[in-house]
């Protein structure tokens, strides 16, 4: 089990590869859309490396609730395997 | 439905996530015997890493249908995983926002033209790139969503989609010839990304189940899935420049 900081560090190696976010931006109050400019396709890819990171899986109905870094590692941090 | 699609060589356009109608596509034709080759869009690491969410691995070959780069290319690279094709789908849809979510009146031409050519000039475009590769009783399938009437907020995407309603029947007519069918599957609104980038396109979601005769559910692709490996099964022999709706049954009824 991934404790909360791991998800954070983890989240941030994602975003960093992916969508090209620095990984000291990627803090927990941070928003995805808003703060950290990932787009909709970007997070779509980001969430699907994190399933595969964390063995979690993420529904399409739960991703737009995950407005904050801090949301995704609640959600991961409740549901990892 | 194991071994429907035994031993098809099939090309499959449009996975992108595994909300994709094209993803369950191939995940049910790699069920059902089919050997899948898929082409992918813009973010080929995206398709990629969906792609590896199949049964079996498959190869990507990026494809921009308005590159004429890519399609003229597009046999050889085929031809690198499997010597010929038994079916082709196109899942292939794009339009500017600006032809979008009421925007009907004031799109410009300039994004009108790229909507009919990668929605609708595409689906002659991807034929004519892959006929060297298919034999008679082959398929192309692909996706409408019923032009036959206006919808809100769908605006230029519909009248892209009633060209390639159109465009599959002339698609029937050249190529009949050569023993290659043509249709279509008029799916009932999916949420897939496609979808999602339409503004208001869940204003029309709501009526669909409440209205479609039977059960019409929005997060589930197999359906349509089916529809489109059914018409490249050897069941649909002698059907060609047909639109088979899979919409729950909404365009038959009135109220």
């Amino acid at each position: 089990m991934a404790s909360r900081e791991e998800i954070v560090t983890g989240l941030a190696d994602i975003l960093n590869e992916l969508a090209g976010v620095e990984q000291a931006d990627v803090t927990e109050e941070k928003t995805f859309t808003d703060d950290l400019d990932v787009d909709s396709l970007s997070m779509v890819e980001v969430i699907m490396a994190a399933e595969d990171k964390f063995g979690v899986k993420i529904p399409d109905t739960e991703m737009q609730n995950l407005k904050t870094v801090g949301d995704a590692v609640s959600y991961i941090e409740a549901n990892q395997k | 439905m194991s071994g429907l699609l035994e031993g098809k060589r099939l090309l499959i356009t449009g996975v992108l996530t595994d909300q994709s109608i094209a993803f369950s596509t191939a995940k049910l034709a790699q069920e059902a015997g089919a050997e899948v080759i898929l082409t992918g869009f813009g973010r080929l690491s995206l398709v990629e890493r969906t792609a590896k969410r199949l049964p079996k691995p498959v190869p990507v070959i990026e494809l921009d249908v308005s590159s004429k780069e890519h399609l003229d290319g597009l046999a050889d690279k085929v031809r690198e995983h499997v010597d010929g094709l038994d079916g082709v789908v196109h899942s292939i849809g794009f339009a500017p926002q600006s032809c979008l979510g009421g925007g009907f009146m004031d799109a410009p031409w300039e994004d009108v033209a790229t909507a009919v050519q990668v929605s609708t000039y595409s689906y002659m475009s991807l034929a004519k790139a892959t006929v060297p590769l298919l034999s008679p009783g082959s398929g192309i399938v692909g996706l409408t969503f019923d032009a036959t009437v206006a919808w809100p907020v769908y605006d230029w995407m519909g009248v892209a989609k009633a060209g390639l309603e159109s465009a599959n029947r002339y698609l029937a007519l050249h190529l009949g010839k050569q023993g290659i069918r043509s249709n279509l599957v008029a799916a009932g609104p999916l949420r897939t990304m496609a979808a999602k980038s339409i503004p208001g396109f869940e204003q029309f979601e709501d009526e669909w189940t409440k209205r479609a005769p039977i059960t019409w559910d929005l997060h589930d692709t197999e359906p349509a899935a089916k529809g489109i490996l059914a018409l490249l099964s050897d069941w649909f022999p002698a059907t060609t420049g047909e639109i088979v709706h899979v919409d729950g049954g909404f365009h038959a009824v009135g109220a």
